[in-house]
């Protein structure tokens, strides 16, 4: 027989002040299993837990039931109170009778009392069945992923690298820089893009800690907290990197050309490239799908007029497996598929363009050099209109959710405008102008007054054409009239989208995602870095959409965490977890699917079955990935599966108690 | 007096001192850390309900609510966090599916599926939870004892 101790708690009058806690001591004694209890003012304070840690000793107990606040609140002090008087840290339990009972009952007192003996018995029944769960060690490799070589990704590794921690960079693209590399100035100080992020790429590069993989995707996580196998394909460069020195020969010899993408389709680039002139790393890489070589097997003028034989044609995907403690994920935004608004006139109008098409026409290594000319005839236009909330913040077509930039993004396109054309006009159709950041409602005011920014509330219904300007309608919501404005180009601010494969990626590392595809976080307010997998946080705007300093400072955040996982070379792990029980476990392997942490897997063993080897599934649990949520517990239907401390004995017996 | 009279009067007994016992399983993410909340902001309910703390509504079996109900429980919530809100990503969703599927059972062995209940409350929704407790400790009140599975029958 189990020999309880009951402890319950009258923090001060909190408890005391409605429920008897003599009375719910002095009824606990007759429990079965108890052998003592006791009241007393604050179970908490050093009193209190020398009181718990005596009768322990003196009264030889091995179970403690406390009954006092939420376990929310103290269930780690009285744990760390009951294993310093030597007992299993598990062996403790809680009756929460403060928030669940004298705080919601204060003019019940009886029923009070009452409801908390019956929690003190449930506790009690629980306490009994609980077994010593012991925190298991596991090793951490001290190694960090990121995915996504954007600021975000980057800032995480200078971070990570800084500490002494060994990064690996994975960036699906030729170079790294992302998004931020493609803008051309930043709001609200209007300081250039590039010159801010090429510094730090070039810091990332030539840090001996950070070990860039570019042009490379992830295809497959395997592992745990400390210790994922991730498997990187290294996609095929045709390209020598150790060779190449980037001088770029082949670039300007290539005869096939093809939109660029970096570009937003404005310029052409080779088929041999490197997305842009401060690429890193510096060295092309060939698009096979638009190579002549590739196509037709004739051309090989890039392989012809390489000095240092650094082409390689017959190149092929590399896998490569290498072990990490962490992942940070950063793989950042893409531009909302606008191509719904046909009123907008998107790809029929060539003057109708996305926000990043206007960043790269106003950038000055952009295709114009600097020069805003609308993409149709070269014109520099005079009337320049901008529509906010494309995509966003509009659930019968778009996105339901606030895009965040684009408010700010408008405003810096329109002072560029005004500033870089002489009578140009600007106006801006708005739904609401959210300008929370610093200094950042001063810029906008600045746009409207000193740049006279015409804002206009209301929607769009229709651009058309007429002649060659266009026509955008809309309607003035504040002075209730319609407008017709004649414009020379139309600037739409696209909402911001994760990628378009982030669903897989969170499906191949096993992480959340919302009805969006961003990836979700393990609790909004006090985890916003951190993901409900055990090592895998994240950076930028993967996770909602993001401006530049947001998605630093989260990076900076994610690598903070990831240096506190890394500083140690064996982490402790929570003994809550599944557990199989072979001899019964059918290896129906119904558990598998409805594990959301892929820490199920079926293994084969053998057993003497009437002397003969036979061989059988039976379930594994992965004690590294296992949170202990017991969703396969309740789908197990031979019973072999149960959650430690939450066993279905523990629980049965405390509904068995409630009903004594 | 024949045993009939008895038990009839036992049950007379029974009925008029009778008290609506709640069983409330509340996943410690969201709806234990709610109820908590509520005893933060001193909000009152009935004091009908007993809770008992599992890792995820997921975990409930309805074994155990069938144990429950036998064991002369007379209402049972399960309670857990907002669909797509789930600490542990998908654990409510079998939650609801379960929840569906015992409802059909309960109406299918002529019990009255209003005693099993299955709400979405979130950490921090206080009010809501005391409104759920509220309304429930009444209807579970309007509906009587629990006697058609409770094993020890008056």
């Amino acid at each position: 027989m189990k020999r309880v101790g009951v402890f319950v708690c009258h923090c001060g009058s909190n408890i005391g002040g409605v429920v008897d806690c003599a009375k719910v001591a002095e009824t606990a004694q007759d429990y079965p299993g108890v052998v003592y209890a006791v009241d007393n003012k604050y179970m908490c304070s050093e009193p209190g837990q020398e009181l718990i840690k005596k009768a322990i000793k003196e009264q030889n107990l091995d179970r403690v039931v406390v009954a006092s606040c939420s376990p929310r609140m103290h269930e780690p002090t009285f744990r760390r109170c009951v294993e310093s008087a030597g007992m299993n840290a598990y062996f403790m339990e809680m009756a929460n009778i403060r928030e669940h009972c004298s705080w919601v009952h204060s003019a019940e007192k009886d029923k009070a009392t009452e409801k908390s003996c019956d929690l003190v018995k449930m506790a009690v029944a629980k306490a009994i069945m609980n077994k010593p769960l012991q925190k298991a060690t596991i090793p951490v490799t001290d190694r960090a992923l990121v995915i996504g070589g954007g600021i975000a990704g980057i800032q995480a590794a200078l971070d990570l690298a800084n500490a002494g921690h060994v990064v690996d960079v994975v960036e699906k693209e030729p170079s790294i820089g992302g998004k931020m590399a493609q803008i051309d100035k930043t709001f609200p100080t209007l300081d250039c893009s590039a010159c801010i992020l090429t510094p730090k790429m070039v810091d990332a590069s030539s840090h001996p800690n950070i070990n860039l993989i570019t042009y490379s995707e992830v295809e497959k996580v395997d592992g745990f907290v400390g210790n994922f196998d991730v498997t990187i394909r290294k996609k095929a460069r045709s390209i020598d990197m150790s060779v190449c020195t980037g001088c770029g020969v082949c670039m300007s010899k290539c005869p096939s050309k093809v939109d660029s993408e970096f570009e937003m389709n404005l310029s052409k680039r080779r088929a041999i490239y490197t997305p842009f002139p401060q690429a890193i790393p510096n060295k092309p890489v060939i698009d096979r799908d638009n190579c002549t070589y590739f196509k037709t097997g004739k051309c090989g003028i890039c392989q012809k007029v390489c000095t240092l034989d650094a082409i390689d044609f017959t190149q092929e995907d590399e896998l490569v497996v290498t072990r990490y403690g962490a992942i940070i994920t950063a793989t950042g935004f893409e531009q909302f598929d606008h191509s719904v608004y046909g009123e907008y006139g998107y790809g029929k109008y060539p003057d109708v363009i996305t926000g990043m098409h206007f960043e790269r026409l106003i950038n000055a290594s952009g295709p114009t050099m600097g020069k805003i000319k609308r993409p149709s005839d070269g014109k520099v236009p005079k009337n320049v209109v901008f529509i906010k909330c494309v995509g966003s913040r509009d659930e019968a077509k778009g996105k339901a959710y606030c895009s965040k930039t684009c408010c700010m993004y408008t405003a810096k396109h329109a002072t560029l405008v005004t500033e870089k054309i002489e009578d140009s006009n600007v106006y801006i159709f708005y739904m609401d102008v959210r300008t929370g950041g610093k200094g950042y409602e001063e810029f906008y005011n600045r746009t409207r007054e000193k740049y006279a920014a015409q804002y206009i509330r209301g929607r769009v219904s229709k651009v058309f054409k007429q002649g060659d300007k266009l026509i955008v309608r809309g309607e003035d919501t504040l002075l209730s009239r319609a407008v017709e404005i004649e414009a020379d180009m139309v600037v739409l601010a696209t909402a911001m989208v994760p990628q378009e494969d982030a669903s897989k990626l969170a499906q191949k590392i096993g992480i959340g995602y919302d009805k969006d595809h961003f990836f979700t976080e393990a609790h909004p307010k006090l985890a916003p870095v951190e993901t409900h997998t055990q090592g895998v946080y994240l950076a930028g705007a993967c996770q909602g959409p993001k401006d530049i300093p947001e998605s630093v400072a989260q990076a900076s955040a994610a690598a903070a965490k990831v240096c506190g996982l890394l500083s140690k070379s064996e982490m402790l792990t929570e003994p809550i977890i599944s557990q199989v029980n072979e001899s019964i476990c059918v290896g129906c392997g119904l558990c598998v699917p409805i594990c959301p942490y892929k820490a199920i897997d079926l293994k084969t063993i053998s057993e003497r079955d009437h002397g003969n080897i036979i061989e059988r599934l039976v379930a594994d649990v992965n004690g590294g990935l296992c949170q202990g949520c017991g969703a396969c517990t309740v789908a197990c239907r031979s019973a072999a599966l149960d959650l430690k401390h939450f066993t279905d004995q523990q629980i049965l017996a405390e509904v068995n108690a409630l009903c004594l | 007096m024949s045993v009939n009279e008895v038990v009839q009067e036992k049950e007379k007994e029974v009925e008029q001192n009778w008290e609506p016992k709640i069983l409330v399983f509340a996943c410690t993410w969201c709806t234990y850390a709610g109820a908590d909340l509520t005893g933060l902001s001193r909000l009152q309910y009935p004091p009908n309900i007993r809770i008992l703390k599992v890792p995820c509504s997921g975990r409930v079996n309805p074994q155990f609510v069938i144990k429950a109900f036998q064991k002369g429980v007379d209402g049972v919530l399960v309670a857990g966090c907002h669909p797509g809100d789930c600490h542990y990503t998908s654990g409510n969703y079998f939650t609801r599916r379960r929840f569906l599927l015992m409802r059909r059972l309960m109406e299918y062995i002529g019990m009255e599926p209003e005693r099993f209940q299955n709400r979405w409350i979130s950490a921090a929704e206080a009010p809501k939870f005391q409104q759920v407790i509220t309304e429930m400790t009444e209807e579970i009140r309007a509906l009587g004892p629990n006697r058609k599975l409770r094993d020890d029958q008056w």
